[in-house]
């Protein structure tokens, strides 16, 4: 009785030391020595995993930062606090890098630029895009269908009522680059936040065209190019394009006769100036 | 010369309403060739043609204004002469900006053709032939519009052993190719006995729709003193018929595997029209400067069947067909089940426009749609045997992967789906959104890919 009871205890018990002997073993000889740091740094970035540093996200970005010396500023929404920690973590030097915001160069939605048909397909700017632009005369302007604000991960883009123009919340955007990607008609371009003056319009048509599509289109009057004397916008065909090398000065907001510049987040400008309150 | 039955019967198809009745029984008219005319650079499959002339330029009739870029492309023809008034972007009807020559016409047609008339092709072989054939800008001219001279060079080590006449003319509305088979029957023997000679002698299937018969009939006339194994096979009445996958397995029984050719099954499928054109081109040394029409539609005051040059502006067919009867509600460049919804009438007409349908406001009923009900009716009606509501779904859902899995890519996009959706599901919107977002997925792969290697 005794020994039916004690032969199993004694062998499982056995087994048991075995087992664990060699685990003992294993952790000793096959150990993975893994940096501590890359968890730290990855608690420190935003876990937001928006890719916008070019890595898989955040997990992979910290991986990269501690293992294959990748500069330390690449994340965008990361907070200046956290990005000093990362460094000082890194034996680097913090170098921040510019906010950048997204902004959506186009001014021209349903109230300001024409519809020539009615469009009663998919509610989706890519579907849009390839049938005739939806009805819009402007082949370049923001179709209004909100691609860029279904992908946008914080609902930093919103669709403007009545005018149906996507309109980015500068102060919410984490500069992540997704709605960059997802508009068809590439309207979306990143820039930096400390500029409020900017050409929203990236109508390429001459200005004749342009005018009949669209009453704040630029028409490559070229008043701008000479206001500042070329420097900081300069004209890519038939549109005068803002280079962002330096803040533009608010006074061009009155040399644009189809006032196609505008200045937005600053206190002297509404930051949503809307269609719909204007017209 | 009998005409037999097809054996064999399509997966799914669907039954509209034909609508052929105001234009079928209307001969062909000649349309006057308008003041201005702007030929498209991009009117088939491939990279657009680049153009040959500048503004001021003096071209002839059939004068080469346009050569092919790249492997699939194809040349384009002045087809009217006098000035070259712009070389600019202009609206096309597939929706799309694309380059195009404007030519004020000088009303003379002085001929200035690229092409020499040979009488004597049968002297000539296969490769001359269809060099012919790429000088004279043929492209299909059933609506795909893919440069026939690379069709009629499959690749080595492949034999084409039936050629298919495609004569089905599946979509609604449309009777251009009717007409021609009915008018011009023998030009159609002449261009088959050509692409019969450059193909190296397979056997002949013109395969007409059993809908018209008139149209059969003429064809049995001009084919009763045919030469080799030549065939009239009536198909029966359905849509998508006319596509050329579900054309072969009708008439052959052979499926095209997925991402296949034809020829890697044996067969080529040629419109009706592109083999007249071939005759024209070959034979008449005409390039490709015209072609038939039909403008018709509820809202058409006087629905005809119209010979008319390449570059004609929609509003000019439509002002030759005395205009609109009424208030305007659709206009489509096409069918109603595949053609392009048109914003205005300023487009011209290319090589593969064989239709303009103009629908009155209340025959375009605008429909709210609900979600999937699951009630199968799209795969029964799917002629590729896909299953278009649960691709939908996960276009949706944004389930890429799922979707490429279940073969979006062999979607045909004829919109039987759409038709029979009793939820008004927009299904062809959501299959053309999930081929094209395969697609970009797919060319990023390979972008990345490539860097990694370099």
């Amino acid at each position: 009785m005794t020994t039916d009871l004690l032969m199993p205890v004694l062998v499982l018990g056995a087994i048991g030391c075995l087992c664990g002997l060699l685990l003992a073993v294993a952790a000793r000889f096959l150990h993975v020595f893994e940096d501590p740091r890359i968890e730290k740094v990855t608690g420190l970035l935003p876990g937001a995993n928006c890719g916008g540093c070019g890595y898989a996200g955040c997990a992979d970005y910290a991986k990269a930062i501690v293992e294959k010396n990748a500069p330390t500023n690449l994340c965008r929404p990361c907070r200046a606090a956290a990005l000093l920690e990362i460094s000082a973590l890194m034996g680097v030097e913090a170098k921040t890098l510019e906010k950048m915001v997204a902004l959506v160069l186009c001014n021209g939605g349903d109230v300001r630029s024409r519809r020539a048909s009615m469009y009663n397909g998919l509610a989706e700017c890519t579907s849009a895009d390839m049938v005739s632009g939806s009805g819009k005369v402007c082949r370049y302007g923001c179709l209004g269908y909100g691609n860029c604000a279904r992908i946008c991960p914080v609902n930093a883009i919103r669709m403007m009522p009545d005018s149906n123009l996507a309109l980015v919340d500068a102060d919410r955007c984490i500069s992540c680059g997704l709605c960059v990607k997802a508009c068809p008609r590439k309207l979306i371009r990143m820039v930096p936040a400390s500029h409020h003056v900017h050409i929203l319009c990236s109508n390429r048509d001459r200005g004749i065209l342009t005018r009949k599509a669209c009453e704040v289109g630029c028409i490559a009057c070229q008043k701008c190019v000479k206001a500042c004397n070329g420097q900081g916008i300069h004209m890519e065909g038939n549109l005068a394009v803002a280079d962002y090398t330096a803040p533009l000065s608010p006074d061009l907001v009155n040399v644009c006769p189809q006032k196609t510049i505008n200045q937005r987040g600053t206190e002297a400008a509404p930051a949503a100036p809307g269609e719909g309150a204007s017209a | 010369m009998k005409t037999v039955k097809a054996p064999f019967k399509l997966p799914g198809s669907i039954h509209p309403h034909y609508h052929k009745e105001s234009t079928a029984a209307l001969p062909l008219e000649v349309m006057p060739a308008p003041a201005v005319v702007q030929i498209p650079m991009s009117q088939h499959l491939g990279a657009p043609s680049k153009p040959l002339v500048a503004k001021g330029d003096i071209v002839s009739l059939g004068q080469l204004i346009a050569e092919p870029v790249g492997f699939v492309s194809a040349s384009a023809h002045a087809s009217v002469s006098g000035v070259v008034r712009a070389v600019t972007e202009g609206a096309s009807t597939a929706g799309k900006a694309t380059t195009v020559i404007e030519i004020e016409n000088d009303g003379q047609d002085r001929p200035g053709s690229a092409l020499l008339p040979h009488a004597d092709w049968e002297t000539l072989d296969g490769k001359a032939l269809v060099s012919i054939v790429a000088a004279a800008g043929i492209v299909g001219m059933g609506g795909a519009g893919f440069p026939t001279h690379i069709k009629l060079s499959p690749p080595p080590g492949k034999k084409i052993d039936t050629l298919i006449l495609n004569g089905a003319e599946c979509e609604p509305f449309l009777t251009a190719d009717q007409r021609l088979m009915i008018e011009n029957a023998d030009a159609l023997w002449q261009g088959i006995r050509i692409l019969r000679h450059i193909l190296g002698g397979p056997r002949i299937r013109v395969a007409i729709e059993d809908n018209k018969p008139e149209a059969i009939q003429a064809l049995e006339k001009a084919l009763a003193k045919a030469d080799g194994d030549v065939e009239i096979v009536s198909l029966a009445t359905a849509y998508p018929m006319g596509a050329e996958k579900q054309l072969i397995y009708s008439l052959l029984g052979r499926e095209i595997p997925s991402g296949a050719l034809p020829a890697d099954v044996g067969a080529l499928v040629e419109n009706v029209a592109t083999a007249v054109a071939v005759y024209e081109a070959v034979a008449l040394g005409q390039p490709l400067t015209r072609r038939i029409v039909t403008v018709t539609g509820p809202l058409i005051k006087r629905p005809a069947n119209l010979m008319a040059r390449i570059g004609t502006r929609l509003s000019d067919l439509i002002a030759f067909c005395g205009g609109f009867t009424g208030d305007s509600g659709k206009l489509i460049c096409g069918g109603p089940m595949m053609g392009v919804a048109q914003v205005g009438s300023e487009a011209p007409m290319g090589k593969t426009t064989s239709g303009i349908l103009a629908l009155p406001r209340r025959d375009v009923a605008l429909y709210e749609s609900a979600p999937c009900i699951g009630c199968n009716r799209c795969v029964r009606a799917c002629p590729m045997s896909l299953l278009p509501c649960t691709i939908t779904m996960g276009v949706e859902a944004d389930q890429m992967e799922m979707v490429e899995g279940l073969s979006v890519l062999d979607c045909i996009e004829c919109g039987c789906c759409s038709f029979v959706c009793p939820a008004r599901r927009p299904m062809v919107q959501l299959m053309r959104q999930g081929k094209a977002r395969v697609q970009l997925a797919r060319r990023q792969k390979q972008e990345k890919e490539k860097g990694k290697q370099g």
